[in-house]
């Protein structure tokens, strides 16, 4: 195991932090879009059901 | 005369592709998962420094995998584009719509872990150099395209517009592949990673104690791409019928 980061810390450690935080943010943004329209989608169909019976 | 190809454009039908990608995503998602977990943890813990570099050769391993994908990403669009032009799949358009997120994030990405390696190694975070020029502006063609999406009300002229917009981008992602070959000038280096044909010596390639790693970690990245690229497209679709049954409702 070798995390001997010398001197170069700060720059080896802000890329990672900032690519993993990057894709953290895409795929909570992915996930929240989705259920949001699944939902609303979901409402629409449950009424247009009613309307129609 | 090809029963393989007639059968690829039953996923231009959404019902079928919901169906399949419902199939497809746990498996896409858990190899991505796999890969990418593994592979940069392999790559952070478990990997020397460079006799050169130190240790922000550990940089690579999320640098080059996105940057391959941002402009694989853009390949894909096009790809979508071109069927959506040619053969007006809705499918088609909203997986490339889908993507381009996808490939705006990888873009942001490889730019900002390339500013901080770049800072100590060359010296400056930015420099105008021809391959990071050319994935600037691919960023900026992401942002415009996402945008087109968002600006015209009409689905189909948005997917026609957006696609002749992707068709121009290509060129600067093209650009961002080989500006190197080109122009071979600028500060960031060639290829070191595929040495097949863009005359880089095979002793001067990306040693194995690096390349097995990031390799891993470009696998879980292309599969995040995947499994990224189903899930917004179903979203994409839903959203489409959610819009037609809200127009409905309102004629009624």
């Amino acid at each position: 195991m070798n995390v001997d980061l010398g001197p170069y810390v700060v720059e080896v450690l802000s890329a990672y932090a900032g690519g993993i935080a990057l894709l953290l943010g895409l795929i909570v943004a992915s996930v929240l879009r989705a259920r949001s329209v699944a939902r609303r989608l979901a409402e629409t169909e449950h009424r247009r059901e009613v309307r129609t019976r | 005369m090809f029963p393989a190809m007639s059968s690829i454009w039953e996923y231009a039908n959404p019902r079928r592709f919901m169906a399949t990608s419902a199939w497809l995503l746990p498996w896409v998602t858990g190899i991505a998962a796999l890969c990418l977990i593994g592979g940069l943890i392999w790559g952070f813990f478990f990997t020397p420094n460079d006799f050169r570099q130190g240790s922000t050769v550990k940089i690579i391993y999320i640098h080059v995998p996105t940057a391959i994908m941002a402009i694989n990403a853009w390949f894909m669009m096009l790809v979508c584009s071109l069927i959506w032009l040619i053969r007006r799949h809705h499918v088609s358009a909203l997986a490339a719509k889908a993507a381009a997120p996808v490939g705006m994030v990888f873009t942001l990405i490889a730019l900002f872990t390339g500013a901080v390696w770049g800072q100590p190694m060359w010296g400056t975070w930015w420099e105008w150099d021809p391959r990071l020029t050319a994935f600037l502006i691919l960023f900026l063609f992401y942002l415009g395209y996402i945008a087109l999406w968002e600006a015209i009300e009409n689905p189909d002229q948005a997917a026609d517009l957006t696609a002749v917009l992707c068709l121009v981008g290509s060129v600067f992602a093209v650009l961002a592949r080989y500006a190197l070959v080109f122009w071979n000038q600028g500060l960031h280096q060639g290829t070191t990673v595929s040495t097949v044909g863009v005359g880089v010596a095979e002793n001067e390639g990306v040693s194995s104690v690096f390349l097995y790693p990031m390799l891993t970690s470009l696998t879980g990245f292309v599969f995040l791409f995947l499994a990224l690229v189903l899930y917004r497209t179903r979203t994409e679709i839903r959203a489409r019928r959610l819009k037609a049954l809200i127009a409905q409702e309102q004629m009624a």
